[in-house]
């Protein structure tokens, strides 16, 4: 903390050379503790990370752990990552646009807006294990809604408990999705003015026709970057998997997992750091689109 | 009312098919902790307050412990360090920002398991120099919580003067410290406290990190406790969304109650 300065009436301490240098000095140690933090615990652990899958357990630089990437049971777990997102995402997307479209009826500062709001908050960032366990209360083999459908002669389960397997994961992500993309989505919908409605029906225009002309192209560079982002979103997702499938690794997370947490095999730390570096690429990708059609959405709102 | 807002039927229809997207899975696991035997009863809500089985709901006090206070260092993390480096950024290296807020907001693009592989080693080490208390964990999670609470900072950054301010709070004699405690971070109190809300609810969610590092927290202790009794798990689950349900109303009224200053 500096003491107060002397300041003369017409602001000249600001302007005086050397005093200038001394606080934009101070100024720039100011950034330090960040910087180091910053540093030390996203930059050093992302580049460790990916550096790992460089190496072998003794140090020695290698690529049979990315070279492993190419193992057909990796490759597997890779696509059934990719499917799983995909899906989610789109489903996701659209379900998610729906409401989005539903709540410009609401008051922006309506207790029904808020608790939307809140709710779409909740479910996007508090899902995890306890989604998870929700669903095995819901749709578990001893759920509630099993049991009801049990009752009336249909057996969900007649293929095997799909729940603690790939297809289980569907409804858990898409329910974390659409409150995602409701948050993600809605600023661009709010964005649209009712005067191009209104400029639309001066012009002759239907209240279809405005969203096929004006509404929907111009939503649909933000429409794509959301979904992007839920595909990233769901390709990341850890918890809810790990809660509901107790073991395998269908999906690349838990292969990461298993791949850490392996005490059999030694070395294996090595391949959780290629599978981090494939992970890596697939999320950087899509967040590089992300971030190209995101500038193109941006031209709109504002 | 927004001209462009769909029908008074469709919105219903809409509501209606989401919502029940949303209530059948929370209502089904209300109903699932009312179980008992063939009919219901409050039994699995009594139990939490029955001392014969304390024991096995141990670990989730630990674990709440546990995040309660790595929720404290993590929102210390986001007002001491994060915050004040925001406003030096804003009021002294307005250049620096583009690269700043793509640093803050790289979090999202890295995988938390991805961090954890990289973090492992890191941690290895700083158990020795720290011990392996689970507070450490308040490090990696600084981290996870940088994009939400820098959007938050930010929008209150963005809707304050700050620099008109703090230029007229040094001119009448006020050192950097009194700018920037009883100044400036005064005005950004909705946004501060949007971004410490949001941390705690981050931080009382996070599972990935904890669980690969063997830390106890909330989220690990959740999953020991449903090994043995499912009921338990359900309740508590409840019980935390409702909480961060309540937490994320806060920031609503927050935000409305800033909204409504700037627009009077």
């Amino acid at each position: 903390m500096t003491t107060a300065t002397p300041v003369t009436p017409d602001g000249a301490e600001r302007t005086a050379p050397p005093r200038r240098g001394a606080s934009h000095l101070l100024a720039w140690l100011g950034l330090a503790p960040f910087l180091a933090y910053v540093l030390l615990f996203l930059a050093l652990p992302t580049v460790l990370a990916l550096a790992s899958g460089l190496f072998d357990s003794d140090g020695a630089f290698t690529l049979d752990n990315v070279a492993a990437l190419g193992d057909p049971v990796i490759l597997t777990t890779f696509w059934s990552s990719t499917w799983l997102s995909l899906l989610t995402a789109v489903v996701g997307a659209v379900l998610g646009a729906l409401v989005c479209y539903a709540m410009l009826g609401l008051s922006e500062t309506g207790p029904m807006r808020t608790a939307v709001d809140a709710a779409a908050g909740v479910f996007a960032q508090f899902g995890g294990v306890m989604l998870a366990f929700a669903f095995i209360a819901t749709i578990g083999l001893q759920g509630v809604v099993t049991q009801l459908l049990t009752g009336a002669g249909i057996d969900i389960f007649a293929d095997g408990p799909w729940i603690y397997e790939l297809p289980g994961l569907i409804l858990p992500y898409v329910f974390f999705q659409i409150p995602l993309m409701v948050i993600t989505f809605m600023p661009a919908l709010s964005a649209l003015k009712p005067q191009w409605a209104e400029a639309n029906l001066t012009l002759g225009g239907m209240r279809a026709s405005f969203w096929t002309r004006v509404g929907i192209p111009v939503l649909a560079p933000s429409f794509l970057a959301c979904t992007l982002l839920l595909f990233a979103n769901a390709f990341s997702s850890y918890a809810t998997a790990a809660a509901l499938a107790s073991q395998g690794s269908q999906i690349v997370p838990l292969q990461i997992r298993t791949a850490l947490t392996s005490e059999t095999v030694l070395g294996r730390e090595n391949l959780a750091g290629a599978l981090a570096l494939g992970m890596i690429v697939v999320v950087g990708v899509v967040m590089w689109l992300y971030s190209l059609v995101q500038r193109r959405a941006a031209r709109w709102q504002g | 009312m927004n001209r462009l807002a769909p029908s008074r039927t469709t919105r219903w229809v809409i509501g209606i098919l989401v919502g029940a997207f949303f209530a059948i899975p929370m209502g089904s696991t209300l109903l699932y902790t009312f179980r008992d035997g063939d009919g219901f009863s409050p039994v699995h809500w009594a139990a939490l307050f029955d001392p014969a089985r304390a024991a096995l709901y141990a670990p989730i006090w630990t674990g709440l412990g546990n995040s309660v206070v790595l929720s404290v260092l993590t929102v210390a993390i986001v007002l001491f360090v994060l915050a004040p480096t925001m406003v030096l950024v804003h009021l002294r290296f307005p250049r620096l920002r583009p690269g700043f807020e793509f640093l803050v907001l790289l979090p999202i693009s890295i995988p938390a398991i991805v961090l954890v592989v990289g973090l492992a080693p890191i941690y290895l080490q700083l158990g020795r120099m720290l011990g392996t208390g689970t507070w450490t964990l308040a490090f990696a999670y600084g981290i996870t919580v940088l994009p939400f609470a820098y959007r938050a900072i930010q929008a209150s950054i963005d809707a304050v003067d700050i620099r008109t301010l703090s230029e007229a709070a040094r001119a009448l004699g006020a050192g950097w410290g009194t700018v920037l405690l009883r100044v400036i971070a005064p005005n950004l109190r909705s946004g501060l406290l949007a971004a410490s809300l949001i941390s705690v609810a981050v931080v009382l969610g996070e599972f990935t990190i904890a669980s690969l590092l063997n830390r106890q927290v909330f989220q690990t202790a959740l999953v020991v406790v449903k090994n043995s009794d499912g009921y338990a798990a359900a309740v508590f689950t409840l019980l935390a969304l409702a909480f961060a349900f309540v937490l994320l109303i806060v920031i609503g009224i927050a935000g409305r109650a800033r909204a409504g200053k700037a627009g009077s």
